[in-house]
């Protein structure tokens, strides 16, 4: 089971909500499937991003991933800890691994992220 | 392997694979495991203590007779004959325009028998193309591709690892040496060779003993702290140790010149062989690409495929990239213009949108300790 506090995309990015900024990571699953990351590219803050369009890359020893914003808004903060520590998005995807905190531009999107239970069905289907 | 005809081939050991969690992905036309704990993990294990490779996908062609030596030197771009009777060299097969079809093992068994051993992927071209090239000569291709299983043991603890398994006096085998004996009471070819970088052996066996010689190294592995390794590993491996990829570095539009092997080209055996006059001009003119070592200097990984730029010239393209495990720094290997070549030369790899500086790095990037 993933976390059932969270909101995820179908590209397996995790979504925390806290008033009007949302944080986000990938899930356990993503980093499962891609292995070893060592390297993570994140905007600059001040960015903004577009819903389910693309915002940063994770590489894995072996492969390189597209990241993909779950929400439209603006970059206000990204990890600092991923510079140095890349694998704590394989050790703690939830906790130290997350990638970046948006200010949401439009609640409504909300509604096009999938709940728990339904990622959760979504990896079970492969 | 786009065609739906042909079946994946299966390792004699998958479903050990699979009791072991590995992930298995297709692979030159066979189902192989990529990694078990993780790439990184397994690396590690290799660099420090001993790791174990499923190489079963690999092409055992053993060629016979009188003749052997003679029909290897005409269709290889090495001198078979010139090798002592259990000793090995590093070989190419190439095509008359000196094109690389494949990049070879050549062991000499005995007087009159030689053991070739090919990339999976090219294992089924290289037997057509040696089966066509004995042609006339006293000797006969014996593909045992399917019939062998190979099994290796890598990493400083390999030779403590397998040495009580077998009669075979290890200590006594030198580097790229092979020699007959038991394993684990299995018959086997047991060759001091590898793709890592680290000191190990590589043990042929039948393909249905495989299996049982795999249990019998496997818990010496572990009994050394060791790990069973994938091929993300193995690629890893062979790209710190400065080794080329059939498919990244080495293809038919290449020269073993490009690659930088030209050594390995004996131009001065008697007789001709097949892509002797292409090369000889390529030697006499000069590569027109030189392969390079890279260590990425900003942020990104230099990826299979990126442009390479030095100043507002396109210099060429990077063939193999990854986050090196022991230098913990990007490095790639790139065919650039020969001008860009020399060691310390700044270039820019184009990773995504940005331009990343590298600079060019002597091979290999790792050379084992002592």
């Amino acid at each position: 089971m993933v976390p059932a506090d969270l909101r995820y995309t179908t590209d397996h990015e995790w979504v925390r909500l806290e008033g009007d900024t949302a944080t986000v990571g990938i899930t356990q699953y993503a980093a499962d499937q891609l292995g070893d990351i060592v390297f993570v590219e994140l905007p600059d803050v001040g960015r903004s991003l577009d819903q389910f369009a693309a915002f940063g890359v994770v590489e894995s020893v072996k492969a390189v991933s597209d990241l993909f914003a779950p929400l439209s808004g603006e970059v206000t903060a990204t990890n600092p800890g991923l510079t140095a520590s890349p694998e704590a998005v394989n050790t703690d995807p939830y906790g130290d691994g997350w990638m970046l905190r948006i200010r949401i531009a439009d609640t409504a999107q909300l509604g096009e992220l999938l709940d728990a239970a339904a990622y959760d069905d979504l990896v079970a289907a492969g | 392997m786009t065609d739906p005809e042909v079946s994946v081939l299966r390792t004699p050991l998958e479903s050990r694979h699979e009791a072991l969690s590995a992930r298995l992905i297709e692979f030159s036309g066979w189902r192989m495991p990529v990694q078990y704990s993780g790439i990184l993990d397994e690396h590690r294990a290799v660099r420090e203590r001993c790791g174990l490779f499923d190489l079963s996908h690999m092409g055992e062609l053993f060629v016979d007779g009188p003749e052997a030596g003679a029909a290897l030197a005409a269709a290889l771009v090495t001198d078979p004959p010139a090798l002592a009777v259990g000793r090995a060299h590093y070989s190419m097969i190439c095509a008359p325009d000196g094109g690389i079809v494949d990049d070879l093992i050549v062991y000499r068994l005995a007087e009159e028998q030689f053991l070739v051993v090919a990339n999976a992927g090219n294992a089924a071209v290289v037997s057509d193309a040696l089966a066509e090239r004995l042609d006339g000569f006293a000797a006969v291709l014996d593909d045992r591709s399917l019939a062998t299983g190979l099994v290796a043991i890598q990493g400083p603890r390999a030779l403590v690892a397998l040495m009580p398994l077998t009669d075979v006096d290890l200590g006594a085998l030198r580097y790229y040496a092979i020699a007959e004996g038991q394993v684990a009471g299995i018959p086997a070819l047991v060759a001091r060779t590898g793709y890592t970088g680290e000191d190990g052996f590589e043990v042929f066996v039948d393909t249905d003993r495989t299996g049982e010689l795999w249990d019998a190294l496997l818990e010496a592995t572990r009994a050394h702290e060791g790990v069973p390794v994938g091929l993300g590993a193995r690629d890893t491996l062979r790209l710190e140790a400065g080794m080329p990829l059939y498919g990244n570095e080495l293809d038919r539009t290449t020269t073993p010149f490009d690659a930088g092997l030209g050594r390995v080209v004996k131009l001065g055996k008697a007789g001709d062989f097949v892509g002797r006059a292409a090369l000889e001009k390529v030697a006499r003119d000069g590569a027109t690409r030189r392969l390079v070592g890279l260590i990425v200097e900003g942020r990104g990984i230099a990826r299979h495929g990126y442009p390479v730029h030095v100043g507002e010239h396109a210099s060429g393209q990077v063939t193999s990239g990854t986050q090196s495990p022991t230098l913990g720094v990007p490095i790639a290997m790139a065919y650039v213009a020969p001008a860009d070549g020399e060691p310390g030369t700044v270039v820019d790899v184009e990773i995504r949108d940005a331009r990343v500086p590298a600079r060019v790095a002597a091979l290999p990037f790792y050379r084992r300790p002592g």
